[in-house]
Parts: structure tokens; sequence; C-alpha cells
């Protein structure tokens, strides 16, 4: 199936000896000229990069506090050198987070420390090289920014942050990703990642309604572009398309219907994900999440609402306020922004929701905390509220769910493999691998507990999943969306569930007499 | 005074010079260089308050990395706290008279020189037998065990050993300190001692010692979680914003 060794699962997760460069060949593809041009970088790498490489090193520490505190603080105690999942997966040394961050900091060292100036060889600081160039550009395409590393670090510090940094400059001197860039652009001109233009979007969600209504007997909506609607729904476009994503989708419109608000989504910011993060640049970043500021605007919407999607709820969580704020035109009475989970869940607590657990009985679940919601963002206005939303509503519409071993979940959880932008057919190795720890705990739990799906809140582990379980002995549609087993669950008014359920299918008629 | 005595007065201005200049321009940097964005490692304190306690859990307990390897915790931990209450001990040849709690710490301060060592040498002990830990040592990380070593076992020597003459030593940081420099005794051990320390404190600024500063400007650690309900916005980011209106 694979041209590379799939790791195998152990019964316990094992810590390897570090290789040297096992990893080192495994790089995306380098972005087009135009793809580069689409984000205002340089077509292909400049003349004179060292020099564009170490001023916009200077420029970053400059503006990133983090970057600077972070390349200066290591002490090399070794904390971190287990806790990637790329590591454990590749036994690469340069996956060792410390090992990874050594890439930028020898060269941080040699350019910008009195140590490193004068004793670079007693520090370790070395000269950037076309080599040095090329290990960045495979390694750092070998860290999906899930911070797990920040947990353990005694100092905090994040390896997400040096990435993004070396990205940044990568893309400066005109060697940037062809994937990220390429998505970025596509958002920029289109609208979403996918390219999915306004007609083709509009059919989309029809269908969807037609769906609902043949399964349901309800007449369900999915408006789009609806101008005075008072939620603006954004979500990953993958959700219009693709399984389980769309059932989520499908999920969100019928909590809508019931909890009886007005909606709708938006053709011109149809995209949650925000790529520029993982590209590290606050300028792009700035710009794809101004879209949806501006999308709110044009609707005159009240509120906004994110879906499932993992980055896009660190960028809009942590990060939106910031970049496209202040929002004073929203309703000041509700979070802004507010996450689906958050939603659901108020209406469940308010016992707003009817809930039929028993059809998701054929399942035995597991929650697959998603890296960016778990350490990159909070839910629910309280700590740890991340973890504990969406396992209130799984287990509101769920019989059966067992958690993953301890160590692999909440701000412990292992990446799926496939986040910061590795999500591409052209790092299928290091994804596959990378997926190993999860592989790990999920088979752990499968045997000890009968669970049979993994549900997740990121359209990237839910995609991430369905092409990489297969790769260890698992069905691709175990992962499921956790608004797909709300969607499941839901029993609509006037249903034909709801009908069933009370006894009175087929004899509509009695109800209103009885 | 011997020419010893005067190249040991010269080198403890210069290494306390280098070292407060040095640590308040690195803090100056720290402290001043934006933090653009909301990153605390999630979950975070919602409070500024909860972020005290954050930090203090990290500075005092190594919170952390307690969490992630109990190894080096425990050796971080004798080494830190052993060494913490040695330096309490050394303050009685700062003061005059020596305050009373100085005296109280002066007992347990001896031997915890003992658990500073112990806790180095398994620090080092894990770059030579752990191969993840072998490989990201750099010459200086041993370097720097083998300076630490150097002042713990120099140290252990004067206390247990070869006594040196310390009313001496004392007369020679008092003197110092109020400028006018006294001889220092001329014992090897003691200049070793000495000696090692100045290096250290030549060191500091410019090294991975850093992460003792270091550490209360983590933005991982030192934000709280609060993006929703404050706009968190730096100054460049203003700018580019002002820039485009």
């Amino acid at each position: 199936m694979a041209d590379f060794d799939v790791p195998e699962l152990k019964e316990y997760l094992e810590v390897p000896e570090p290789q040297k460069g096992v990893t080192n060949h495994l790089a995306p593809f380098v972005a087009k000229g135009a793809h580069q041009t689409d984000l205002g970088y340089p077509e292909e790498l400049v003349d004179n990069w060292k020099e564009v490489a170490i001023e916009k090193m200077g420029d970053l520490l400059g503006k990133y506090r983090s970057l600077k505190v972070f390349l200066d603080i290591c002490v090399h105690c070794g904390a971190c050198t287990d806790k990637c999942h790329y590591y454990l997966g590749t036994t690469d040394a340069n996956n060792m987070p410390v090992g990874r961050q050594e890439l930028l900091r020898k060269v941080y060292r040699r350019y910008f420390t009195f140590a490193g100036k004068y004793f670079p060889k007693l520090v370790g600081a070395i000269d950037l090289t076309e080599e040095v160039l090329d290990d960045w550009y495979s390694y750092f395409h070998q860290c999906s920014q899930c911070r797990r590393c920040s947990v353990f670090c005694p100092y905090g510090i994040d390896t997400a942050e040096i990435s993004m940094a070396a990205r940044e400059i990568m893309n400066v001197v005109g060697k940037g990703q062809k994937y990220c860039n390429e998505i970025i652009g596509k958002v920029f001109k289109i609208g979403n990642n996918l390219g999915l233009p306004q007609p083709a979007l509009a059919d989309t969600l029809e269908g969807l309604e037609e769906d609902i209504e043949d399964d349901t007997g309800v007449k369900v909506r999915l408006p789009l572009d609806e101008k005075g609607a008072d939620i603006l729904l954004v979500t990953p476009s993958a959700d219009f398309f693709a399984e389980p994503h769309v059932d989520g989708l499908m999920g969100y419109a019928k909590v809508f219907h019931e909890a009886g608000v007005s909606w709708t989504l938006s053709s011109e910011a149809s995209e949650a994900a925000n790529f520029g993060m993982f590209i590290g640049s606050y300028e792009n970043m700035r710009k794809l999440a101004l879209r949806i500021r501006k999308a709110a605007l044009d609707l005159g919407v009240k509120r906004i609402v994110f879906g499932e999607c993992g980055h896009a709820w660190r960028v809009a969580y942590s990060f939106l306020n910031t970049l496209a704020g202040p929002f004073d035109f929203l309703d000041q009475n509700y979070p802004i922004p507010q996450h689906i989970c958050e939603f659901t869940y108020d209406l469940i607590k308010e016992n707003k929701l009817r809930l039929n657990k028993e059809e998701n009985d054929h399942m035995t679940l597991t929650f697959h905390d998603s890296c960016n919601v778990a350490r990159g963002a909070g839910m629910g206005g309280f700590e740890g509220g991340q973890f504990v939303i969406p396992r209130e509503v799984i287990k509101a519409v769920c019989n059966n769910f067992h958690d993953m071993n301890d160590d692999t979940i909440h701000d412990a959880t292992f990446c799926c493999g496939g986040g910061g932008g590795l999500l591409t057919d052209d790092l299928m190795e290091i994804r596959v691998k990378g997926a190993m720890p999860r592989m790990q705990a999920l088979r752990q739990v499968t045997e000890e507990h009968g669970v049979t799906n993994l549900a997740a809140i990121c359209a990237i582990c839910k995609s991430q999943f369905a092409k990489t379980l297969p790769y260890f002995g698992f069905r691709m549609d175990q992962i499921v969306s956790v608004h797909q087993l709300v969607s499941n669950a839901i029993v609509l008014k006037g249903s034909e569930q709801e009908a069933e359920l009370d006894g009175t299918a087929g004899e509509e008629g009695d109800t209103e007499t009885a | 005074m011997s020419l010893v005595s005067a190249l040991y007065v010269g080198l403890f201005y210069f290494a306390t010079v280098f070292l407060v200049v040095g640590l308040v321009l690195r803090i100056k940097t720290y402290a001043q260089t934006p933090a653009p964005l909301k990153i605390p490692t999630m979950p975070a304190p919602r409070t500024e308050t909860g972020v005290v306690f954050r930090i203090f859990r990290e500075v005092a307990f190594f919170e952390s990395l307690f969490r992630s390897n109990k190894w080096i915790w425990l050796f971080g931990i004798l080494f830190h706290f052993g060494m913490l209450l040695v330096l309490l001990r050394h303050l009685r040849y700062f003061t005059e008279p020596v305050w009373f709690w100085v005296n109280w710490v002066q007992p347990f301060g001896k031997y915890a020189a003992f658990a500073m060592l112990a806790g180095l040498l398994g620090l080092w002990a894990r770059r030579f037998l752990v191969a993840r830990v072998r490989y990201i040592s750099t010459p200086s990380d041993h370097l720097m065990l083998a300076l630490l070593v150097g002042i713990a076992m120099s140290g252990i020597g004067m206390s247990f050993l070869v006594h040196t003459d310390i009313i001496s030593v004392k007369a020679f940081f008092l003197g110092l300190m109020h400028f006018s420099p006294q001889p220092l005794p001329n014992d090897p051990l003691l200049l070793v001692h000495l000696g090692l320390v100045a290096t250290l404190m030549i060191v500091f600024p410019i090294s991975k010692l850093l992460h003792a500063p270091g550490i209360f400007f983590s933005p991982t650690r030192n934000q709280t979680d609060s993006s929703r309900e404050e706009r968190h916005i730096a100054d460049w980011a203003k700018a580019l914003e002002a820039g485009e209106r």
C-alpha cells in the first residue's frame, strides 16, 4: 500500500533512539512563481537570499518576543525530546523539538549572539548555507505546529513559533511551500481553500437541504449570503463536500433549525481555515481574517459562529479580535466568535434539543482533541472548557464513550499528523509516520473498550484520519464529526423520527385530537 | 597587596559590572520586544493573578518539567534548590552584621552543596547516557556543567577538607563592596573557586543561563486567556492597520 515502512503499532509507545537524517528527503513541493507572488513573496529563490534571510530573521526577532526569548533560553535539558509525534514516528533527530529548533537557533547564534560570532564551534553556531536552507525546508515542513512540546518544556518554548518564523523567512527569500501558498491564493481569489465558487456552493447547500428533508421530512435550510441573518457561520470548506465533514455541516444546520435562530453562510467568507498562520505571516493571516469581518459587516449579522476546524478555531478564538477587531458591531451578549460546540452545548444544557442517543448505539466513541483547539484555544469561558464541552456534547448524543490514555488527550493530545500545512499528498510519508502515536492510543482503546469510532472537531484531523487510518489496519470511515453524531441523534420537531418515537407514525391525524 | 589579589579585585569588579549590565540590557530587550499575538499554552489562566501563580509554579516547582520527565525534574530540583541554599548561606560573606536568618540557613546551606553537586552530576550523566540528550549536547553544555561542578567541588573542599582563612575572604568582599580593596588569602582552592564563580558571572548574560530571567518573559507562560474579551494588539500591528487606511 505504501512505498515506505509504516510504523508498527506496539502495545506501548516506545521512545526510539535518534537517527541522523532519515527523513531529510521528505520535503513538500516548492511553490511556483504565481503562488508566491499572490502572497507578496518573490517568485523564486532570490540571488542574495542569505542576506535577505538574515535581515528577515532580525526583523522577526524585533517583532516577536516569543522568537527572541525562545531562541535564547533553551538549555538542552532534553525534556521535549520524546514529545513530538514526528520524532516518535520517524526517529529522525531533527524531529525532536529541540533538534528542530536548533536548525534555526544555530544560525541565530552565528549572526546575532556574541558567543556564536566569536566561538561558533563551542556553542554550535553555523553559517547559513544552501544545505542549511534545505534542512530548514525539510524539517520545518515536518512540524505540524501542534505545540505539544510547549506543554512539556520547562520554559514553555513553542516550536510552532520557530517553525512559523522559519517558514516566513523561507517565503521571503522565495522558497515557499506550494500547498499552503496555493491555498491562501485561492481564498484571496475565490473565497475558500477548495476554490468552490458561489454557484457551486449554492448548489451544494441546496442538495444538502434535500438530503435532510428526505431523511427527516423536515425542511431545514442552509442559507447562503442571506442579509439580515442573526448568525454568520464560518466553517472549513471541507464541510461542503467530503465525508465525514458534510455530515457535521448538516448537524450544525439541524441545531440552528431547532434553536430557531436565523443564520447564513457567506460565499465571500466561505472558509474558516486560515493558512496564514501556518506560514507565520501576520500580514496574510490578517488579510484572510479580514474577509470574515467584511462578510459580517456586509451581511449585517449580530453573531459569528465557527464550525468544526482546529487551527481556524485557534485563529478565531485567540487571534481574530487582534487581527480583525474590534467587533463592536456585533451583539456583545455572546462570545465573539463562538464555537459551534459552545452553541450546541448551551442548547443541551437548557434542554432545548430533543436527542435520541440510541441512534448512535452502533458506535462506541472516543474523542481526539485537536491540537489547535486543545493547546491553542479555549471554549466556554472557563479553563479547560475545550476539553469538557466537546465531550459533553458527545455524551449527550451517544451512550458509549471512552477516552484514550491520559497521556494522549487534553493538552497532552497527539496531533493527527497532518496539521500545520502538511495535509498534502506530497508529504504522505511524514503524515503516516506522524499519525503513529495517535493510532497507537486508538488501538489500545479499541482493544480495551471496544471503541469503534474516533470523533473530532477539525477538518484537517478528519481528512488526515480518513487517509491514514487504513495504513494502520483501521477503516477510513471510523473518523466522524462531532456534529455528525449530533445530527444522528437530534429529533427535529415535526420529523418522521419524532413521530416514530412518540408512537404516532402514520397516525398524524390522531395527534391533533388526542 | 599581592598581584594575585589585585587581579581578583579587577576580575570581580569586571564580572559584576558585566553581569549586571548584560542582564539589564537583555531583560530590557525581552521586555521591549512586542508579543503581537496571544499564544499562551492552553489551558491558560483567565486572570493576571492566575498567571502569577502559573509562573510561580514553574519557577518554584518546575511544574511542566515534572509532567515531562521525572529524572530531569529530580536532578534539576536538587541542583537549583541546592544552589539556592548555598547562595543564601554565602550572604554571610557580604553582610556585617550577618542577617539573623542567614545564620539559620547556614547548617542547611553547607550540606545543600552536596545536593547541588548530585543534581549536576545527574544532569551531566544524562548527557552521556541518554542517546537523545547526548545528541543535542554541545561542547558549551558540557563546559557549563564542568564550571558549576568545579564551583561546587572547590566550595565543598573548603567547607569540609581544607579550610581557608574565611575571615580574610569576608574582608576581601566587604572591601570590594566599600571600594577599599583588601588582600585575598593565597589558597589555591579559594582562587579556583572564585575564578570559576567570576567566569560564571561573565558567561551568564551571554549564554543559555538566560533561561533564568527568560522564563518570566515566555509568552506561552505569562499570557492570560482573555483574547475574546480584550483586544490585544502590538504597536507595529497598529501601525500596519493605520498604513492601510
